[in-house]
Order: structure tokens, then C-alpha cells, then sequence
């Protein structure tokens, strides 16, 4: 299946789907380990490195942004995010860390119902329809 | 899209330097992504970046810096990693606190203020009813936009420099009249000024409208008329940790406020209404204290937000006659222009006398001063109250500004009625 999504951050990735509650980066994941540590949140100790993580939308504070920007820094962000309501806050820190960094962690929005569909694949390959200047998802 | 005018595309184009350009292009990507319509200038910024949260932060302000970049609006900076005036204070990874100190050091760099306070409201350069600023930190944002009428969306990492750098910002959130009308209306009790002591039932608001408004305007009916201003400060930064609130209206208090038609947007306007109880009081009051009353206490600490001289003129006599308890540190966080002003009236050495450790530039929930956390602290603070435990670790017990002082004196938590 083939889902059209808008970069709010543009990038190519693919990965396997991680489908989840809303993450706050910051307090609720760790650069260093790679890992979830928000012991609230349903994906506890999951890593995010190679996949992409679809939520609705992030979450928190302003400081997600800097910690976005240092998990990319250091390889351990996620492949893209796709999500279904825009994320100054994630899409600050993913510019940055492409602008200082050379690496980025792409950014796509989806429309509700389309993101459900997106939640219930198992990978997908995210490309760059450069023509319609739209994001082109592929689902596995 | 979001419109461009011939100051925007100048930024981008680089007319105004390289690191102007870097800023804009970040403004433009955020302001797209907030669905914003175009760009509006601001009188002034605070910078909340420069405490030291990772390399990222140290190397997107060496790239504005190295790019030869500067700010282009007054703007204030928000606390460090270290105390630049008592250095000797900070017990941290000594990495960390050079990293910290180079941050603090780029931002003034820029041209920024070296005010590092989370009180810029409290400075010189507090901005006036009405005017568009663009700040950082949460307790600034929500006092600005509630207690001063000024208007600021919620700028935070990367985005509050970059409002700096160049002036503009995206004509959103809380900058648009529209979007300043309450939406979620607190009744307190009619007696509730008369139940509470002013100190507790502000933070106790605040906690219960930060955790049941999120992000959303609060309307608050019922507060005493003459609530200070240091009070509605501990209301705002208790909602902007409990939950997201950025801006509240206290009706009969706050100027967007004078009654409650004009706190909602007009009579038309619709608004979910809570009835707030006694016991929802207590209850807000019992979520920020993790040891029972009689507990042994190991410090107290106080100014978070960053305290005023009028709290101080508040705390000066509470210590007539007093003497700490052995073995419990006391400790106040402010800003390096209330330090001086301190010393003008004589209060600093007063206060050392009995032990006090004065923490400027930065603040004790932040960053590592305090020199023993085996038990648990005292504060006056809902925000040091609530984010304290995950941050450092420790036991909390929230008390007013009188309980915290005799509570220094025995040792233990000790409550009065007010």
C-alpha cells in the first residue's frame, strides 16, 4: 500500500514500524543508551535506532528538541517519525542536527486515518516525491 | 507557505549576516509547522538555551557565534549550569560544569544579557502590557503572558536564540488576540481566601489548574483581589510544571481579566467550568509533600522561581530570633541584580550569619550545589516541589515561606497555621 504524507523535516528512511503513545524526548528518552526510559510510557526500554516511530503527536517540553538533535548526533534516533498533528518541537530539533550534523531524522505528517493504516504495517519506505513535493510511503 | 515580507527574505538571504540567515531558516520550518500565516517582530527575547543539556546545545551556539552572529533585540538569559559568582559552589561532573560555563559565556558572546535569570520579569527588562516578546522557560512565559498582558508563544530550545537573532517570529499561539481568550473556568470556594494561607492556595491553584487545564487558557474566580505578584509567580510556574499552562486569567486581578466576560473573549464565548473544593486543595497541597509533617529535614530551599526582593523583605523578619537546626543547609536562588541590591541594604551579610547559601546564575533543582541530599528538603516551591524528586532524587515537603523558616529552625516539618 502506498500512503501520501507532507515533510515537515524531508529525508528518505525505511524501517520497521515502532506505533506508539506520544514520546517527550526529553525525560523520556536517553540519547546515550539508545533506550525509552520514561517509565510511564508503554514502550519502555524500547530502543529507537533504525526504526520508525509513528505517534499521533510528540509531547513536553521545549527541551525535546535538543535531545532529538543529540540522538541524532550520536546514531541513535529514530529512522523518520511520522505523525498526525504537526511538532514544532521535534521538527526544530531534527533541522538542527541536519544543519550542524549532516544527519537528520526525517519528519512526515499524515492524515488521521491514513496514520492508523500507517500503525498496523510492518516496515515502510518513506521517499521523496520530489515533482509533487510530497512524502511517498510504502508500505510492507 | 508562510508569507514573507522584505525584512524576511533579507534574513534569508543573508543581508544580515550569515547566522541571521541560519536563525530565519529555522523560524521558517517552525513557523510552517505551527501553520502560522506570517512573521511579526518582537521587542525583546529571553533565552532559556543556556543551560547545558548536551553538545548539541554548545555547538548550534558555537555555529551562530563562529558565523559572526549577534542578537538583534535586548534579550535576556534564563539560569546556567554554574553559579559564575560563587563557582566553588558547584559539585558536579567537572566536565559538565566546563561545558556549562563555556554555553553561558557564548550566549553573552552573542550579546546576550548576562542576567541568568528564570525571573527576567523581575529585571530591568521587563516588558510592558501589550507588547510581542519572544521568551524561553515556562514560569517566564506563563507571568509574562498572565500577570504582564505581554504576549509570547512558548519559545524553548533553539527557537528562542533564533526569535533573538533576528527580531521575528511566527504570528501564532498566545502572540494572537484570539487565541488569549480563557477556555477552562476555575470556581474556587468562596471563603478559599480565608480557609488557606495566600502562600498555599496559590500553589495549590496552580497545581490544580496545570493538571486539569494541560495546555489550554485558564480562567481563575475567586482569588483575594489583593493576591501579590510574587503569589500569582508561584501560581503560574506551579501550573507550567503540573501541566503545559502558559497563560491564566485571574479575574478582578490579572489585566486581561477585569471581569469574567472579558477573561473568556466575550459573552458568546464557551468555557468547560470546574468547581474547585477544599478538599481538591488539600489534595494538590498532599501531592507536592513526600514525608509526613514531624519528618527530620535536611535543608530548605527557597527562589525557584528566582526570588524578589520582596520575598526577601518577606523572609527577613521571619529570622528575628532565629537560628537554623544543626545539620540543615539553607539555601536561596536569585538573580545576580537582587544579589546587589541585597548588599545595599545590609541583607546579605544577615542572611550568611545564619548560614544561607545565596545560589546565583542558576538554581538548586538544576544543577548540583546542594551539598547533602540524604533527606528530605523543605521548600516554598510547587515547580522545586514537583520536579525535585525525578531530578535530584530526594523527599520533597512543600510549606509556605513561614513553615519553611520555622521548620529550618526545628530540624523537622513543621507546620503553622497561617
Amino acid at each position: 500500500m502506498i500512503l501520501n504524507g507532507i515533510f515537515l523535516v524531508v529525508g528518505e528512511a525505511r524501517g520497521p514500524v515502532l506505533a506508539t503513545a506520544p514520546l517527550s524526548f526529553w525525560g523520556g528518552y536517553d540519547p546515550e543508551s539508545g533506550r525509552i526510559i520514561d517509565r510511564s510510557h508503554p514502550a519502555l526500554g524500547e530502543p529507537l535506532a533504525g526504526r520508525v516511530l509513528v505517534m499521533a503527536t510528540g509531547r513536553g517540553s521545549s527541551s525535546s528538541s535538543t535531545v532529538i538533535a543529540e540522538a541524532i548526533r550520536l546514531g541513535s534516533a529514530p529512522a523518520a517519525i511520522v505523525l498526525s498533528e504537526p511538532d514544532p518541537i521535534l521538527v526544530i530539533g531534527a533541522l538542527v542536527a541536519s544543519r550542524l550534523y549532516g544527519k537528520t531524522c526525517p519528519i512526515v505528517m499524515l492524515s488521521t486515518a491514513e496514520h492508523v493504516r500507517l500503525a498496523r504495517a510492518g516496515t515502510v519506505e518513506i521517499t521523496e516525491d520530489l515533482a509533487a513535493a510530497r512524502a511517498v510511503l510504502a508500505l510492507r | 507557505m508562510i508569507h514573507l515580507d522584505d525584512f524576511d527574505r533579507a534574513l534569508l538571504r543573508g543581508d544580515h549576516g550569515p547566522a541571521a540567515a541560519f536563525a530565519m531558516e529555522l523560524l521558517v520550518a517552525y513557523g510552517e509547522a505551527l501553520g502560522a500565516p506570517r512573521f511579526i517582530d518582537v521587542v525583546g527575547a529571553h533565552v532559556d538555551g543556556c543551560l547545558y543539556h548536551g553538545q548539541a546545545s554548545l555547538d548550534f551556539v558555537r555555529r551562530l557565534r563562529n558565523l559572526g552572529g549577534s542578537v538583534r533585540v535586548p534579550t535576556t538569559l534564563n539560569v546556567g549550569t554554574m553559579d559564575l559568582i560563587h563557582p566553588e559552589l558547584y559539585r558536579g561532573d567537572p566536565a559538565v560544569g566546563r561545558a556549562g560555563r563555556e554555553l553561558m559565556e557564548l550566549h553573552q558572546a552573542l550579546g546576550c544579557l548576562s542576567t541568568f535569570t528564570c525571573a527576567p520579569y523581575q529585571t530591568m527588562f521587563r516588558p510592558t502590557f501589550g507588547q510581542q516578546v519572544a521568551w524561553g522557560e515556562s514560569n517566564a512565559i506563563v507571568f509574562a503572558n498572565s500577570v504582564i498582558g505581554a504576549r509570547t508563544a512558548r519559545y524553548g530550545d533553539f527557537t528562542d536564540l533564533a526569535a533573538a537573532m533576528t527580531g521575528r517570529v511566527p504570528y501564532a499561539d498566545l502572540h494572537v488576540a484570539e487565541n488569549r481568550r480563557g477556555e477552562v473556568l476555575f470556581m474556587l470556594p468562596d471563603d478559599a481566601a480565608g480557609r488557606w494561607s495566600e502562600d498555599a492556595l496559590a500553589v495549590a491553584t496552580g497545581y490544580i489548574v496545570g493538571e486539569r487545564a494541560g495546555a489550554a487558557v485558564a480562567v481563575i474566580v475567586g482569588l483575594p483581589a489583593t493576591m501579590s505578584e510574587d503569589s500569582l509567580k508561584a501560581l503560574g510556574a506551579t501550573a507550567a510544571s503540573s501541566g503545559s499552562t502558559s497563560l491564566f486569567h485571574a479575574v478582578g486581578i490579572t489585566p486581561e481579566a477585569s471581569d469574567l466576560v472579558a477573561a473568556c473573549g466575550g459573552s458568546d464565548a464557551t468555557v468547560v467550568e470546574i468547581a474547585v473544593g477544599h478538599r481538591d486543595i488539600a489534595r494538590a497541597l498532599a501531592r507536592l509533600t513526600t514525608v509526613p509533617d514531624g519528618a527530620p529535614i535536611r535543608a530548605v530551599a527557597l527562589g525557584t522561581p528566582h526570588f524578589s526582593l520582596a520575598e526577601f523583605a518577606r523572609l527577613m523578619p521571619l529570622l528575628d530570633g532565629f537560628a537554623p537546626a544543626p545539620g540543615v543547609d539553607i539555601y536561596v536562588n536569585l538573580a545576580r541584580d537582587t544579589y546587589a541590591e541585597l548588599d545595599l541594604r545590609g541583607w546579605r551579610n544577615r542572611l550568611e550569619s545564619f548560614g544561607v547559601t545565596l545560589v546565583v546564575d542558576t538554581c538548586t533543582y538544576v544543577t548540583a550545589v546542594m551539598r547533602e541530599l540524604d533527606g528530605p528538603v523543605m521548600t516554598n516551591s510547587g515547580k522545586w516541589a514537583h520536579y525535585a524528586p525525578g531530578n535530584l532524587g530526594i523527599d520533597v515537603a512543600f510549606g509556605t515561606l513561614a513553615e519553611c523558616v520555622a521548620s529550618a529552625a526545628s530540624g523537622r516539618v513543621t507546620r503553622r497555621t497561617a
